[in-house]
């Protein structure tokens, strides 16, 4: 069997997967967030932190909760960092500096997950597990329970109630992540992922050297670093790491978890809202996204243009041999397609092209399907711009799911749409004009060297977190920068999302008349994913031009 | 009566309180809960998939790469050992296959130091194997993402078999017979690529004489 056939096999193997996931991952996710009956643990939970399970939130309180939260995890994360050579299982490692220790911990709260340190010499066992990997449950559930505030928004009428993000948190951690997360972390064991507590192990090699082999609880911590979108390594090398990802299994399972909660919440999504066929059709769109990335980038990698790849035969640099060219590039689409944003192979070596649809792929804003739950609220968001830009056609109050958007509900989205743009073009454009601070990390020299800054900023404001490598961001200038681009890529849109589902809540049902567009439709498929391909991706076209595109077509 | 607390407060105490809960939770009993059962079930993968050598002592992981280099006399010079089939090229730390600085080169395909790079160790290896250049694989010459890839292509290790045979004095079918051995093919058919796993490989040799 040719490697071609094999990798196309492959993916099928893993839309069969996922397909059969849907429905069953769904509807489960579905009553997780509209169940009535507390589990008793929950209610358990509920006293000791001094919550009503009951009590419903506004929009605005919803929001300050999530920010709450996140504003203390931010802060308990830092101060975990900061304090770890006190602490048990530190390995010996100094404290964390203060400007890596803020990065990381704004990093592992939005869920980007975005890493300047380098896992097996930085962070002791304890702060990987006790704290890193609980954001990673965390971050993942937050995204989760936002978009399940969006769509209470289009299915409540004339209230100001939203649910009670206490209660998401705490239902989509238990009974979503844990469990999905134990059952896969034995399996990932089985598969040759290390779970342990050692520190590292010295050995003689095969001819006489020393050779220290790293320890740490890492099964645990990679199973939910994918199924959350998240996408930290626990090692420098992340899932290029044999003891992360030691086979081509363990390989298309990491793919898998990343992928499967994000396309089942659109059947979450249908359920909720009463119509399967308006989740199907959201699926279809990020479906076709997936597909067009992930042939593109194996088609880009099996070409190897480029000077070296040309020379070697193949690009083979920056990827494993258990993968090969389709498990490398399988992983690549999906990683920057859903905000994981872990690597099983190194983005910066890739051919201009392949790499420059990594780039592209964040750039549409981690929608197919995205991060957990951050994906489904950004298309949704591209659903109701898809919908007004229809509507200025015919000259109509645009609906969507019997809701009007009228002027209020149309600055929130747009405001929506401009938030990670502005961030990514600004940052990269002060980094490459402040060429002492921040220009000078860059591993490579020309547009390659641009496309590694534009990358940096793509991935932290879309919270992906994975890297063109060789750029060194471990400045304070750098550090700070990503940091911010991260915190405001993560709660700005996060703030208008919020506030569009209040107000949809607050409207009576608009009945559907012969003049509503039906958004369930083949037509809107289309529709959405041009509007996704014309708003979102020629925003970034002038700067792909000098990156990735002026390398590649050269 | 005390005053209740503002709610912006109260709001960022609920947070910690439920922060800490499930830094318990998730943060230590699911990763200890999950070790203590992998240790006892899955004892050999969960510390590592170590390897013995020849005389019983761990030599390495099976799932972690090596240089197989030979040191002059002198302790000089480092070369590569004509008995033990070569690993790819490595980016983790200064000398290679460093696990606590794993890492890819991260260079792009059009840096022309790379290009450079790969000239250069391509003609080496062709000469070290007496091949002619062209028979040299991708994988030999390029640096994994982990720096510690444990796997050549079967490519690179066929054009190893008649040095690695000549240099310990045995017959190609011997050596080919080993090779062959720690080959996998693709998981289930068709995932991944077919691979040679070096060290066990090389472990095998060492133990045939």
């Amino acid at each position: 069997m040719n490697s071609s056939l094999a990798g196309f096999l492959q993916a099928l193997a893993l839309v069969g997967a996922l397909a059969l996931s849907y429905r069953p991952l769904g509807d489960y996710i579905a009553h997780t967030l509209t169940s009535r009956k507390h589990l008793r643990i929950e209610r358990g939970i509920f006293k000791l932190i001094g919550v009503d399970g009951d009590a419903e939130q506004t929009w605005g309180a919803y929001l300050r909760s999530v920010l709450a939260f996140s504003f203390v995890s931010v802060l308990f994360l830092y101060g975990f960092q900061r304090l770890q050579e006190h602490l048990w299982l530190s390995l010996g490692f100094p404290a964390v500096t203060p400007a890596m220790a803020w990065n990381t911990a704004a990093s592992f709260v939005t869920n980007t997950n975005w890493q300047s340190y380098s896992g097996e010499s930085t962070m002791g066992h304890l702060v990987q597990m006790g704290g890193l990997a609980v954001q990673n449950f965390l971050s993942a559930a937050v995204g989760i329970a936002v978009v399940a505030a969006l769509i209470r928004g289009f299915t409540r009428n004339k209230t100001d109630h939203l649910g009670n993000f206490w209660v998401d948190l705490t239902r989509i951690t238990l009974r979503v992540l844990l469990p999905i997360s134990f059952v896969f972390a034995l399996v990932l064991v089985a598969g040759g992922v290390v779970e342990n507590l050692h520190a590292a192990q010295i050995v003689h090699t095969l001819s006489g050297a020393t050779q220290s082999i790293p320890g740490g609880p890492v099964a645990s911590q990679e199973v939910i670093k994918q199924l959350g979108t998240n996408g930290g390594g626990f090692y420098n090398a992340n899932s290029a790491h044999p003891f992360e990802n030691p086979n081509p299994f363990t390989n298309l399972l990491a793919i898998y978890l990343m992928l499967v909660i994000s396309f089942a919440l659109c059947r979450t999504f249908g359920k909720m809202v009463g119509s399967h066929k308006q989740g199907y059709t959201i699926l279809s769109v990020m479906g076709l996204y997936w597909i067009a990335s992930a042939s593109l980038i194996t088609f880009f990698e099996h070409q190897h243009s480029g000077i070296a790849a040309q020379i070697a035969g193949a690009a083979m640099e920056g990827k494993e041999v258990r993968f090969g060219i389709p498990g490398s590039s399988l992983f690549a689409a999906s990683t920057t397609l859903t905000s994981t944003g872990a690597v099983n192979s190194m983005h910066d070596s890739f051919t201009p092209l392949g790499g420059g649809t990594a780039i592209l792929n964040m750039m549409f804003g981690e929608i197919a399907p995205g991060g957990t739950g951050s994906g489904l609220y950004g298309i949704l968001i591209l659903a109701v711009v898809t919908v007004f830009v229809a509507g200025l056609m015919v000259g109509r109050t645009p609906e969507y799911l019997g809701k009007k958007l009228g002027a209020r509900e149309m600055k929130f989205a747009s405001l929506y749409i401009l938030t990670t743009p502005a961030i990514v073009l600004c940052g990269t454009g002060l980094a490459m004009s402040l060429k002492a601070g921040h220009g000078g990390g860059m591993n490579n020299t020309g547009p390659h060297g641009f496309s590694e800054v534009l990358y940096a900023f793509t991935s932290a404001a879309n919270n992906n977190g994975s890297a063109f490598g060789g750029i060194t961001v471990t400045s304070t200038h750098w550090e700070t920068a990503l940091g911010l681009a991260m915190l405001f890529g993560r709660f700005l849109p996060m703030v208008f999302v919020l506030a569009l589902a209040g107000s949809l809540a607050k409207q009576a049902p608009v009945p559907e008349s012969t003049g509503t567009l039906r958004t369930n439709t083949p037509l809107f498929v289309g529709m959405l994913s041009g509007v996704i391909l014309i708003v979102v991706g020629l925003t970034y076209f002038p700067a792909l031009a000098l990156g990735p595109l002026a390398e590649g077509l050269h | 009566m005390a005053k209740p607390l503002p709610t912006a407060l109260r709001n960022h105490l609920t947070g910690l309180r439920l922060l800490l809960l499930f830094t318990v939770l998730c943060g230590l009993a699911y990763p200890l809960l999950v070790t203590g059962i992998s240790q006892v079930a899955f004892s050999s993968q969960a510390n590592g998939s170590l390897v013995k050598g020849k005389d019983g002592t761990v030599v390495g992981s099976s799932l972690i790469g090596q240089n197989f280099t030979t040191t002059s006399a002198d302790g000089k010079t480092v070369s590569p050992d004509p008995k033990l089939f070569q690993s790819r090229p490595s980016a983790a730390g200064a000398d290679g296959y460093d696990p606590t600085a794993s890492a890819g080169s991260n260079k792009g395909t059009n840096d022309a130091g790379l290009a450079t790079t790969y000239t250069q160790l391509k003609a080496a290896i062709a000469k070290f194997n007496d091949v002619s250049q062209s028979q040299v694989p991708p994988d030999a010459i390029t640096e994994s993402g982990s720096g510690l890839d444990p796997d050549i292509s079967p490519a690179y290790a066929a054009i190893q078999v008649n040095r690695v045979a000549q240099a310990r004095g045995l017959t190609d079918a011997q050596v080919q017979a080993l090779v062959a051995k720690y080959t996998q093919s693709r998981t289930l058919g068709f995932l991944g690529e077919p691979r040679v796993d070096v060290l066990n490989l090389n472990i095998a040799l060492t133990k045939l004489g």
